[in-house]
């Protein structure tokens, strides 16, 4: 065990910060545009703030073909993209294109799932009280569902922690490449198996605390 | 003074539509407290939307003190709900602010407001509905009466010179209904509002309304002076309620 650790130690470390690297920044960028889109998707649906049929039609239907498209496909029809941005398709930041343009469209569907919790009434009070479509959006709308988008924020989290590990076999480091390189092309199974586990606590550390926050969070349950 | 002239409001449903209300007129004074009664499913929370804009009528007209408010847009809307308080059936209090978060909200919606003045303000709302303590409370915390305080005082937070309540005293026992409706009518008396007063209780109209509509079916039944219309019913809907009480 000793030994396996001053041998593989520093390199698991390693790639233990170029995955949370990864995971934390694609989720912030990821939240920022994917909360945008789902408050878009909320106000323009029929009965909405702002309603706008036709708008709202098609851009659910481009965030649902973003969403069908497998992952790996997407890091490699998005290179030429990745690198018009980042300048080379290789590494970590470069990895957080296909990430963000990945995890964007499913946090709009999430988001959009937890500003429909709002109930109709607590929006229509707003706008008695003299209240602009922004400032509907911004204080009730998303207020409101703190709560929710926090434990959402996990959600996104732990599956672009999953993501991850196809970036790590697609020119990024990480615990996906390192188990990549070794589990699969030198077969050093101990490898891998540490990556898992470094994996599996990753994802519990990440629920727990995100769990309680968004408990305390929430001003509905005391 | 709130004129409401040949109202109509339609809802179209699969395969038909809905007349939630027909051809309703009513003038309402100000500085009163005036009821509207009727039986569950009349068309009484269609017409207070109505009256907030919540609903744009179908036909007719809703004037507050000769001006349209159908005829308004965007800001001209806005300043005058501000002018008109609702408090709804449900409350729709903020879940996730606190008692005195709440109060402030329609206040904090003016640009470049002053935060004192908003606190000192908030204060002696809470202070007028007798929630003093419980400013820092989140509604979870709260009993059905209280979070009812909390809406009233939320709907004068801007000063309003009409409040709309929507079945007001529906949730709450004997006790604090008496307490509810002594509330209303101090906030009548002491800040001249003009109260409507929405209702299925024909005890809460005799104890604080002057006048009264009863509303059956989306349409205006009869109206006029409390101890008129109840003393000699002329309307199936006016006896129906009269026989409810017993
Ligand atoms: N958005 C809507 N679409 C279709 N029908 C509606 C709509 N809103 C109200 N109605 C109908 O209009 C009628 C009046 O409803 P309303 O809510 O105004 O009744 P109410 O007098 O407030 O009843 P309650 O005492 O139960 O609150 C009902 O028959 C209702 O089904
Ligand atoms: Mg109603």
């Amino acid at each position: 065990m000793a030994e396996f650790i001053s041998q593989y130690g520093a390199l698991l470390w390693e790639a233990t910060l170029q995955t949370l690297y990864m995971t934390f920044f694609a989720t912030l960028l990821a939240y920022v545009l994917g909360l945008a889109f789902g408050v878009l998707l909320t106000v323009t649906k029929p009965g909405g703030i702002a309603p706008a049929p036709r708008f709202h039609a098609v851009f659910g239907w481009v965030i649902n073909m973003l969403r069908s498209m497998p992952f790996i496909i997407l890091v490699f029809f998005l290179i030429p993209f990745t690198r018009a941005i980042v300048g080379t398709s290789i590494g970590e930041t470069a990895a957080l294109v296909p990430l963000v343009v990945a995890a964007s469209p499913f946090v709009a569907r999430m988001a959009e799932q937890s500003l429909e919790e709002i109930d109709q009434g607590v929006i229509e009070a707003a706008a008695c009280m003299g209240a602009t479509k922004w400032q509907i959006i911004t204080r009730v709308l998303i207020t409101e569902s703190v709560p929710s988008l926090v434990r959402g924020f996990s959600i996104v989290l732990i599956t672009i922690l999953g993501y991850t590990a196809i970036t790590g076999a697609t020119g990024a480091g990480g615990l996906g490449n390192i188990a990549y390189r070794f589990g699969y092309q030198r077969y050093q199974t101990g490898v891998m198996y540490a990556t898992i586990v470094i994996l599996m606590l990753l994802v519990c550390i990440i629920q727990g605390i995100f769990n309680f926050i968004s408990r305390r969070a929430d001003k509905r349950n005391r | 003074m709130i004129e409401i002239q040949h109202l109509t409001k339609i809802f179209p449903v699969d395969g038909g539509e809905v007349r939630a209300l027909d051809d309703v007129s009513l003038t309402v004074e100000n500085g009163e407290i005036f009821g509207i009664i009727g039986m569950s499913g009349a068309g009484k929370s269609t017409l207070l939307r109505c009256l907030s804009l919540l609903e744009r009528p179908s036909k007719g007209r809703v004037l507050i003190d000769g001006t349209d408010l159908a005829a308004m847009r965007g800001g001209e809307l806005r300043e005058a709900r501000r002018r008109m308080g609702v408090v709804f059936q449900g409350y729709n209090l903020l879940m996730q602010k606190t008692v005195a978060e709440n109060i402030a909200f329609p206040l904090k919606l003016e640009k470049g407001y002053d935060r004192a003045a908003v606190n000192a303000r908030v204060e002696e709302l809470l202070e007028l509905v007798g929630l003093a303590d419980k400013a820092k409370a989140y509604p979870a915390q709260l009993s059905g009466g209280q979070k009812q305080r909390v809406a009233i005082a939320r709907a004068l937070a801007t000063n309003p010179q009409l409040l709309l309540c929507d079945e007001p005293t529906s949730a709450l026992d004997p006790l604090t209904t008496t307490a509810m409706l002594s509330l209303l009518e101090d906030i009548n008396r002491k800040l001249g509002v003009t109260v409507i007063i929405i209702t299925h209780e024909l005890s809460v109209v005799r104890r604080v309304c002057r006048c009264v509509a009863v509303i059956g079916d989306g349409r205006v039944c009869e109206q006029g002076l409390v101890d008129d219309v109840f003393e000699h019913p002329k309307s199936d809907a006016a006896r129906l309620l009269l026989k409810g009480e017993g």
